[in-house]
């Protein structure tokens, strides 16, 4: 029954597409294809739970498309309802939010067609159980979502944008093509069931997981594979970037999830370490960058990277106690970085909401034009400011108990005997600690010079709140981030059948402690209990306020700022982004990012303006991909000489490669 | 008790990696010499310690001339040397400090990671000893790898000794004479550099590493 | 009944807490001037001094938002409920398995994090440079302080500050090295995080030396009594954690009876004392450093941590 749901639900998405290419022009078109989307996601997130609900069953479906004697399978395990549920719900918030933000969006036949196609395609890749079906649901799932990068493609860097983000998808597709050929093996059993069922030599099974890394890693936005998640994530309208951002890297997650654990088999300790190490660098190379930007929504995309470098920690140490037999400390570990799936796709769609929301009142994504919004838009304001809190992990919110839950697993580091992991892991726990303070910073920035001070530009100066259905998405996403910050209990048991699949080892259950608490691994060890800190928090600032207004004073008056005796009125000398990131580019950035600031001085008397700049370089870009791009333009340059050949010289081309194979098939046969 | 033992030799060696630390961490001479009169008093109780643990009663000899030479005689010889020679004043690593702390770790984890894994059969008190001196040998090398003044580059080739004096109480059965063997020529390697010193300062004007090496001969 | 008794500890707890803070800060003044040869104010000065903002009216900037209003009783919440959490005169407190360790350094990095956008609220210089030094040091403070917590954390064998402390009571803890460095990083942190010589002054006002100064800047009467009331009860925190984690003498077992209580709070006391003049005598006898000597300082204490967890994590299996 859920599959079916599920499926129902993505013909209608795909019906949606198809409408929207028509219709598009028409004023109707709008509401008619996010409404229909958001009732498609809705009935998909239930489909969803009914399956969790039920995790032993796990229905599947051949339908007769796709190739003829193949047929194309579909599946709803733990695994699928988990991640098709992240999907929905996310698609369902952006479709509620492009009720009221499609209003702004001044060329609607370039993005309705393509938003519900998105969706669709996500859905498709959760679902599918064999390679065939797998690599086209991608594909459609990177090329709808291209379509919707390049909306905008007359702004300056779109353009370009679009082309990376194409070249890198197209390369993660070939690399997941060449994972899935190597496991399906020389019999070509392209069936998810068939390659569980086979076994995998050491060596096949390194290079299915480099390939993996590449292909699923390069979509989720893995160090050094991450360039094009800058470009493209901010180009594509807002609701669409918060779906790529929020979403779509977890659809990549899930590839990662579904090669890895389930098809490759028992996984060898190398593989934790490698991944653990991968995931702790990006989680500290993607804040860092995330410190150095000054467009909003470029500074959220880096978050993502660094978002999915500690998913993929989690991920790390799933394998690794794994590989060593622990299987219940891999199932800690699984559950924390699922748990943090949900969490980043719940906050991270709230921050891109609010800067979408943003971005539609005052026409500006640079945080140094923008300032004191929480005046012009209160609303706005707060729950941005929940979301901030959420990314942050500041307690009791959500992102909080995810990023315990994966401290807690990385404690049960030391019971493992190789030395490369004793080494391995508790730098990866400094790596973390650091990316987790780095991210508080990143967001006391974000929200700090975007709506607290005083507005640096007319457009911040005269923005208006925003529209009922953005703010309903706003805060219905906040009051989601609290209730799995207080509750999250219900989340963990929901994912104990996941990682009894997953890893056979399971967490003790949560739901029947006491007083809503969470205890990972036994009582002694370690405990939390959100409702309590969030109750303790509200009793005590209640208490204090209740009684220093009625014993001490409440008197307040306004006047202008102290400023230690010297206002200015200028909003221009507020401290700016560059200027708030500037410490922690000195400490950090001149090492990470060779950052040095040049600074220009006219000598006395002369009266020309004075000059700062700062030099931000990403070397992963020099070091890698510059090279790459300079060889393939040398090759091409090279190769472009054989345009230009003679007759016989094209012959001869044609009878060396004629010869040439005939030499390798004698000698081979 | 026995594990008392275990915990204060233990205790003794990682404070000598810590004092190995403090001295790479600072940027002026004099504080330089006062962390190292410390790296050496540490060294002077761990193998006092080990005398006591082993009732080996040459190790205190060892001792007490890791104390009244390198505690005290060799720091009060390098301040000397270094108020007549002028430079007192700051030490500039190459690159940051911050750096040269991170590459430290780097390579108590690599010595940490190599020597547990090397001397499984040996006993625990033993192995965890060998660990950090070694880590301490390699944090001198870091030290003199990574300062342009010549005398600062002196204190890590000493700190570096120390290590190896670690190294070798902590291997049960070091006799007295390769010890004394070991400090003399230490002490006239560091006469030879000392005097060498001088000659450098009063033919170039400075013992600035990276301006000397405009000098060399066949650079021209 | 044991409920109710249990509840009466935890609450004399909080109390106690919210009583000895300005305590100790009047203390650690009076140790500082006392050893620059001046009299110094009374020790229990800090008492008036916030009973007298208290009843001021508020004067509140024109730019100022509603979350400049608020965030005081946050700060000072959020610092409350961490040091109450944190075991002063008896171990097993009644919510003492409710927030752990990580989570008391999470309530910690919560109120610095409100402080910090307090400081941008206003739109003036003086807030962002508090603000911006403030999070480039926590960025550091924040994982050494992790660090430390995962050394004790293998060490004891739990998170759970409470279980830490017994313990650290018990004979089986031995003399470790990791222990020795954590105790180096965390006095580390605690200077850094409590805005103490050497990494900012807090009895300055001079733009160029201040960090906490700064971002409190333009706050006044109840808000300003709050804040500093946070920032007394951030101190004790840090000495009440440094004490019942390495000095847990005197510390009565969860369920004693009042006697034993009565000797834990003396105990108590007598530890505050000790580290109010160790502060004080630090705090004289060393300069403050140049602020951009501060990232390498608290540099040192994350190497440090994370030198001792290394250690940990490389012979357990020995």
């Amino acid at each position: 029954m859920p599959l079916e749901i599920a499926l129902g639900c993505v013909a209608v998405l795909l019906a949606a597409a198809v409408a929207g290419v028509f219709a598009a022009r028409s004023p109707l078109a709008t509401p008619l294809v996010y409404g229909v989307s958001l009732l498609a996601c809705l009935a998909g997130l239930q489909a969803a739970l009914l399956q969790s609900l039920d995790p032993a069953s796990m229905p599947a479906v051949v339908l007769p498309l796709g190739l003829p004697w193949q047929g194309a399978h579909f599946r709803l395990d733990s695994l699928s309802a988990f991640f098709l549920g992240v999907v929905d719900l996310g698609g369902a918030a952006a479709s509620f939010y492009g009720l009221g933000y499609g209003r702004h969006e001044t060329a609607p036949q370039r993005v309705l067609p393509f938003f519900p196609a998105f969706l669709a395609g996500m859905n498709l890749v959760v679902m599918a159980d064999d390679a065939y079906s797998f690599l086209l649901s991608w594909e459609f799932m990177s090329l709808s979502s291209w379509a919707l990068v390049m909306a905008h493609h007359r702004e300056r860097d779109n353009a370009r944008a679009g082309l990376i983000y194409l070249i890198m998808a197209s390369f993660g597709t070939l690399a997941l093509l060449l994972a899935f050929g190597l496991l399906a093996g020389p019999d070509g059993a392209f069936t998810f069931a068939a390659m569980r069922a086979g076994t995998h030599g050491q060596k096949i099974a390194a290079i299915a997981l480099v390939l993996v890394l590449l292909g699923a890693g390069s979509k989720a936005g893995l160090v050094p594979l991450h360039v094009w998640l800058p470009l493209a994530h901010p180009a594509a309208p807002s609701h669409v970037s918060a779906l790529m951002s929020g979403v779509m890297t977890k659809v990549a997650v899930y590839g990662f999830i579904r090669i890895v654990f389930d098809l490759l088999g028992p996984p060898g300790w190398w593989s934790g370490m490698t991944v653990l190490i991968l995931g702790a660098l990006t989680a500290v190379l993607g804040v860092l960058h995330a410190l150095m930007e000054r467009d909003l929504k470029r500074m959220l995309a880096y978050s993502t990277v660094e978002n999915i470098g500690i998913i993929f920690i989690g991920l790390g140490l799933a394998l690794a106690f794994r590989a060593n037999g622990l299987n219940w400390a891999a199932a800690l570990a699984l559950t924390a970085a699922l748990f943090h799936v949900l969490n980043h796709s719940l906050f991270k769609s709230l921050l891109f909401f609010g800067a979408g929301a943003v971005l539609a009142e005052t026409g500006e994504r640079d945080m140094e034009r923008l300032g004191g919004l929480i005046h012009r838009m209160p609303k706005t304001a707060l729950v941005f400011l929940v979301g901030c809190v959420a990314i942050s992990a500041l307690p009791p919110l959500n992102g909080f108990v995810s990023e315990w839950l994966t401290f807690q697993a990385i404690l049960l580091g030391p019971d493992l005997p190789q030395w490369g992991l004793k080494v391995a892991i508790p730098a990866a726990g400094g790596l973390l600690a650091l990316a987790a303070a780095l991210a508080a910073a990143c967001f006391v920035r974000a929200f700090g010079i975007t709506f607290l001070g005083r507005p640096r530009g007319t457009a911040a100066a005269s923005a208006e709140e925003t529209d009922a259905f953005s703010l309903a998405t706003l805060f219905a996403l906040a009051s989601l981030c609290l209730f799995v910050g207080i509750l999250p209990g219900f989340v963990i048991d929901s994912l104990s059948p996941l990682a009894q699949a997953l890893v056979q080892g399971r967490m003790p259950a949560q739901t029947v402690l006491p007083w809503l608490t969470i205890v990972p691994i036994a009582a002694g060890r370690s405990s939390y209990n959100g409702l309590l800190v969030f109750l303790f928090i509200a009793a005590s600032a209640g208490m204090a306020a209740f009684a220093i207004h009625r014993l001490a004073s409440r008197a307040l008056r306004r006047a202008p700022a102290w400023d230690c005796g010297f206002p200015d009125p200028s909003p221009l000398t507020q401290y700016t982004a560059g200027s708030f990131a500037q410490p922690i580019r000195r400490v950090f950035g001149t090492f990470v990012f060779r950052a040095r600031d040049h600074v220009s001085m006219p000598p006395p008397g002369d009266s020309r303006a004075a000059s700062f700049s700062v030099d931000v370089r990403d070397l992963i870009w020099d070091w890698i991909y510059q090279p790459i791009a300079d060889a393939i333009a040398l090759a091409a340059d090279r190769l472009n000489r054989l345009q230009f050949l003679t007759i016989r010289k094209y012959l001869s081309l044609v009878f060396c490669v004629l010869v040439g194979l005939l030499l390798v098939l004698a000698i081979w046969l | 008790m026995d594990r008392m033992i275990l915990d204060v030799a233990h205790l003794l060696a990682g404070g000598l990696l810590l004092v190995s630390f403090m001295m790479l961490y600072q940027d002026r001479l004099p504080a330089l010499f006062n962390v190292f009169a410390l790296h050496a008093f540490v060294l002077a109780l761990s193998v006092a310690w080990q005398a006591y643990v082993q009732a080996a009663p040459h190790l205190y000899v060892t001792a007490g001339i890791a104390l009244i030479f390198k505690a005290i005689v060799i720091p009060v010889v390098l301040r000397r040397i270094v108020v007549k020679l002028g430079i007192y004043r700051e030490i500039e690593p190459v690159v940051g400090i911050g750096s040269t702390m991170l590459a430290g770790m780097g390579l108590v984890a690599l010595s940490l990671a190599l020597m547990l894994r090397v001397t499984a059969e040996a006993d625990a008190l033993a192995r965890e000893d060998i660990a950090f001196a070694l880590s301490v040998v390699l944090l001198g090398l870091l030290m003199m790898v990574t300062r342009r003044n010549a005398v600062s580059q002196v204190v890590g080739f000493m700190s570096l000794e120390n290590g190896l004096v670690l190294a070798a109480t902590g291997a049960k059965g070091m006799p007295l004479v390769v010890e004394i063997s070991v400090a003399f020529s230490i002490l006239i390697a560091f006469i030879v550099i000392g005097i060498f010193l001088f000659r450098i300062r009063e033919r170039f004007d400075t013992v600035d590493i990276q301006a000397l090496d405009r000098f060399r001969g066949e650079r021209q | 009944m044991a409920l109710i008794l249990d509840l009466a500890v935890q609450g004399a707890q909080m109390a106690l807490v919210l009583l000895l803070a300005p305590l100790l800060t009047g203390f650690v003044r009076k140790v500082k001037a006392r050893l620059l040869r001046r009299k110094g104010p009374p020790l229990l000065q800090v008492y008036r001094d916030l009973w007298r903002l208290l009843r001021k009216e508020a004067v509140v900037a024109e730019s100022a938002s509603w979350l400049f209003r608020i965030a005081p009783y946050m700060i000072f919440a959020a610092t409350w409920v961490a040091a109450a959490l944190v075991p002063t005169f008896a171990t097993g407190l009644l919510f003492s398995w409710s927030a752990d360790l990580i989570a008391i350094v999470a309530l910690i990095g919560s109120a610095r994090f409100f402080l910090a956008l307090a400081g941008l609220d206003v739109g003036t210089s003086f807030g962002g440079i508090g603000s911006s030094r403030e999070v480039m040091i926590a960025s550091l403070a924040e994982p050494a302080m992790i660090m430390v917590v995962f050394s004790l954390a293998l060490i004891a064998g739990s998170t759970q500050l409470s279980t830490v402390a017994s313990f650290m009571l018990s004979a089986n803890v031995g003399l470790k090295v990791s222990l020795a460095m954590g105790l180096v990083a965390l006095v580390i942190v605690a200077i850094a995080e409590n805005a103490r010589i050497p990494v900012d002054n807090p009895a300055t006002h001079l733009e160029l030396t201040m960090v906490h100064e700064a971002m409190v800047l333009e706050y006044s009467g109840r808000h300003l009594a709050m804040l500093d009331l946070a920032a007394s009860l951030k101190l004790l925190l840090y000495m009440s954690l440094i004490g019942c984690i390495f000095t847990p003498w005197g510390l009565a077992p969860a369920g004693a009876g009042p006697v034993a209580y009565g000797l834990g709070i003396g105990a108590y006391l007598g530890k505050l004392a000790v580290g109010g003049f160790l502060l004080g005598l630090f705090e004289t006898s060393i300069a403050k450093m140049r602020v951009f000597r501060v990232p390498e300082f608290l540099g040192a204490a994350l190497m440090l941590g994370l030198l001792g967890l290394l250690i940990l994590f490389v012979t357990r299996s020995l």
